[in-house]
Formats: structure tokens, sequence, C-alpha cells
């Protein structure tokens, strides 16, 4: 990745994670709300690969952890593991299909959202399991629903990981 | 062999292709370390120690990121409720015309009763617990940061020690009682909110006098529970819930008596159940609270 793009990079994390804690988490509709930041990230793990991915969650859930004076490292997890998925999927079963970015973002919010229940019940920070799971289907709306807008904004901002995938097989056609 | 795939020998570089996925998954690796360290660290001293300091400085530089962020947020909060209530505004209307019919008769009621209860005190040298809200003063502070997800209940308000803001100050809003505050730093203090599983609240029935505990209900987000009220005790829907300030020798309750909570919805008793079982509707909207007054005592004690 070239310096502006790391640049650029790191400016739309940052705008998108205090966008998310002071305005995005102040909307909910049926008990749930967007989760802009975790679509970002899915899309930066989908154009730039599992370790930027990785990187930038971290980086977006200390900023999260942070802003909103909770227990450090513990969105930086939920992150860095939802963005390293996001990329290893882009990188694998994901490449080059025009539905990766929707299927990313569906089971990123579930990875996170059940990931984030076990690790608050682990804590001992417990969440009532009803209303976090009547909640649930309308993050997943509301996500699923941003999944291309914001793929399509990120791309524009970062570009796309330029890439080539060695070859491993040619048609010959004569 | 035309129109057949045929397998191309390697000719990349496996070895670097085997240290590329080495490099990606030692700084995995790390990362993921490094956040259970921090985890550990960070709940073990959330109060003190290196970590608490640099998080302290680092909410302190992104303050006024998070405040320019609500100022951005908030004329469409103000354009999403103004449209919201007008689908409810007839109703609103209707309701509080007979709600302040009801209270105008009780507001005399309770100057006289006002009147007749300091005379009494006055008379028996009544030494009473700090009081809502003569004996606080409100520091008021706008909200700027809320966790996302829904697995805290927690708000960051624009005020903190600099202020007077104290750990464990109660924290209200126009409509009734929040929360309180569980962290403190120069600028910002978390405030938990009563819809938090942790938090418990010493409530009273102001009609009937029934004691117990506010706590966050199961059945819905915003729904709250009065648990522990014996079942001999009558409390009846629509009864006004309000904080109990208790004072027991050395131990005080850390909220004042008096400010309200909210209003009782249903009210029910099983014969295997010890306690009656009654729903709360609070009076503040914890979804959309975006200011609020941090009670600090006058007379600086905690």
């Amino acid at each position: 990745m070239t310096v502006p793009a790391t640049i650029r990079l790191a400016v739309l994390l940052f705008v998108i994670a205090i966008l998310q804690v002071s305005a995005f988490s102040t909307i909910s509709l049926f008990g749930g709300g967007p989760d802009v930041l975790l679509v970002t990230l899915v899309s930066i793990g989908l154009l730039r690969g599992s370790l930027t991915g990785a990187v930038a969650g971290f980086a977006a859930g200390l900023i999260v952890d942070i802003a909103t004076l909770g227990t450090l490292g513990v969105t930086s997890l939920l992150l860095t593991l939802a963005g390293y998925w996001a990329g290893r999927y882009g990188e694998t079963t994901g490449r080059g299909q025009t539905r990766a970015p929707l299927v990313a973002t569906v089971a990123a919010t579930m990875l996170v959202a059940l990931g984030g229940y076990g690790l608050y019940s682990v804590l001992g920070e417990s969440v009532a399991p009803r209303s976090f799971f009547s909640a649930l289907p309308a993050t997943l709306a509301w996500n699923a629903l941003l999944a291309y807008p914001v793929f399509r904004l990120t791309r524009r901002v970062i570009g796309e990981d330029a890439r080539v995938d060695r070859v491993r097989e040619v048609e010959l056609l004569v | 062999m035309l129109g057949v795939t045929v397998r191309r020998p390697a000719t990349g570089k496996p070895a670097s292709r085997t240290t590329s996925a080495f490099r990606r998954r030692i700084v995995v690796g790390v990362l993921i370390v490094l956040a259970l360290v921090l985890m550990t660290v960070s709940f073990r001293k959330p109060d003190d120690g290196l970590v608490a300091s640099a998080q302290s400085t680092a909410a302190a530089v992104m303050r006024p990121f998070t405040v320019a962020g609500e100022r951005v947020a908030q004329p469409f909060r103000d354009a999403y409720a103004w449209a919201d209530s007008l689908l409810t505004a007839r109703s609103d209307a209707k309701r509080q015309r007979e709600e302040n019919a009801a209270l105008r008769q009780q507001v005399i009621q309770n100057q006289f009763a006002a009147r007749e209860n300091a005379r009494l005190k006055a008379l028996l040298a009544f030494r009473d617990g700090p009081r809502f809200p003569a004996d606080y003063r409100g520091v008021a502070a706008a909200v700027i940061a809320r966790p996302t997800g829904g697995f805290a209940q927690d708000i960051v308000v624009a005020v903190g020690s600099s202020d007077g803001v104290t750990l464990d100050a109660p924290v209200v809003s126009e409509d009734g009682f929040l929360g309180r505050v569980t962290r403190v730093y120069s600028r910002s203090a978390r405030v938990t909110l009563l819809t938090d599983e942790q938090l418990a609240v010493s409530a009273l029935d102001v009609r009937s006098g029934a004691a117990g505990i506010v706590k966050h209900g199961r059945a819905a987000a915003s729904t709250l529970i009065f648990d522990r009220v014996p079942k001999k005790l009558k409390v009846s829907v629509g009864d006004t819930i309000v904080t109990a300030g208790w004072r027991s020798s050395k131990l005080a309750s850390l909220y004042p008596r008096g400010i309200p909570i909210g209003r009782v919805t249903s009210v029910g008793q099983a014969d295997t159940d010890l306690w009656k079982q009654v729903q709360v509707e609070p009076f503040a909207d914890f979804d959309r609270v975006d200011s609020v007054l941090v009670l600090v005592r006058k007379d600086g004690a905690r």
C-alpha cells in the first residue's frame, strides 16, 4: 500500500469511527441501528486484504474504546477478527464476486454480535439476551442495506489492491 | 490438446507466498495478543495505572472530534424527533391535558402537605438525608458518544472531574432518572444507564410508600422492573416510582430521594413468587438522550 493510500485509509477510519460513536449510534429503528464502522471495515478487508483488514480493525476498535471510555481492547479484538475474516473471504471464496460485500457484511455482523455477546459475558458485563437478540435483526438489515454504498465509497477513497494474483491455470483456445 | 485446461508449471516463488502467509498470521496473532493484554490491564485497573492515564489523555485529545460529530448529527436528530412527534401529537396533547388537570389538583394538596411537613420536621428536629433537587446542583452536559452494538448501556458526557463531577454521581434528564457516573476523566465521564444489567436503584412508590429495587427488565430494552416489593404491599398501575434515597447509620444510598424514575404499567403476583411482579415504564427515553444533568452535592460530599 502506498503512503497516500495509507493516509486516506487512516483518515477514513478515524472519521467513520468518530461518527459511529457520536452520530450513527443514536439511530435506532426497531431496536437496532447501523454499524457503519463495521461495514467500512469489511469493505477495507475486501478491497485491501486480510492483513490491512486486521490492522484497520485493531485501530478502529481502539478509537471506539477510547472515545466511549470503555474497556480497552474489547472492540479491538472483535474488529481485528472481523477485518481479518473479511480480508480472507475477499482473497479466497469471495474474490471477484459481486455479492461479496453483502455476504461479508452480514456474516461479519453476526460474527461481531455473537462474539461480542460471548466476550462481554466472559467479562461479567452481562447483556440482556432478549433485548440483544431482538436488536440483531434490525442491525443486520441496516448493515445489509449499507453494504454496497459503503463498499463503493470506501473503494473510491482508498482504491483497490493492485495485486495481480499469480495465474495457476491457463485454457488454450485456438 | 485444444480447449483443454492445462496445468502450467509453477513458475512463481512458493517461498515468498509461504512467507507472506506466515507474516500475515504473525501480525494477526500479535494484534490479538495485544488486544487481550489491553483488555486484561484495562479491566483490572480501569481508573488508575499507565493504561488508564493513557486512555484518559487519548480521550481528552479525541473529545473535540466527538463533540464535533455530535454537533453534526444534532440537526438530523432534531428533524427526526420533530417528524416522529407529529405522528403522536394529537394523542399526546389529549393525554397531557388530562394529566394537567389531575396535576393541578395535586399541586394544591401537595402545597398544604409540604407546609405541614416542614412544620412537623422543625418540631421534631428531624435529621434528613440529602434531597433532590434542593441539596444538589446540576452540571449540564451533552452526550458525546455511545457504544455501538447494544452490548453496553453507557453514554459518554462532555463533563468530567474538572467540572466537579465525581464517581457515582447520579445523572438525570429533564424527564427523570438516567443512571450514575461509573468512570470520570478530567473533561469527560462515562454514565451507566439504568437499562444496564449492572445497575439497580432503591425506589419507592410515591402513593403507597412500597419500597423495592428498580432494575433492567428482560422483556424489552427500555422496560424496567420494580423488584423486591413484598406481596402484602399495595402497588397500582399508574403509580409513580421515585428514588428512595435511604440512609442507615453510616451507609447511605448513592441517589438522593425523590428523583422520578417511571410509572407502573403492570402489576402481578404468583403464589410461588416471594415478591410482586411490577413493570415500570421509565419517564426518560434512554434511546434518545442528547443532554443530561450530572448531580453534584452542594456541600461537596460524595
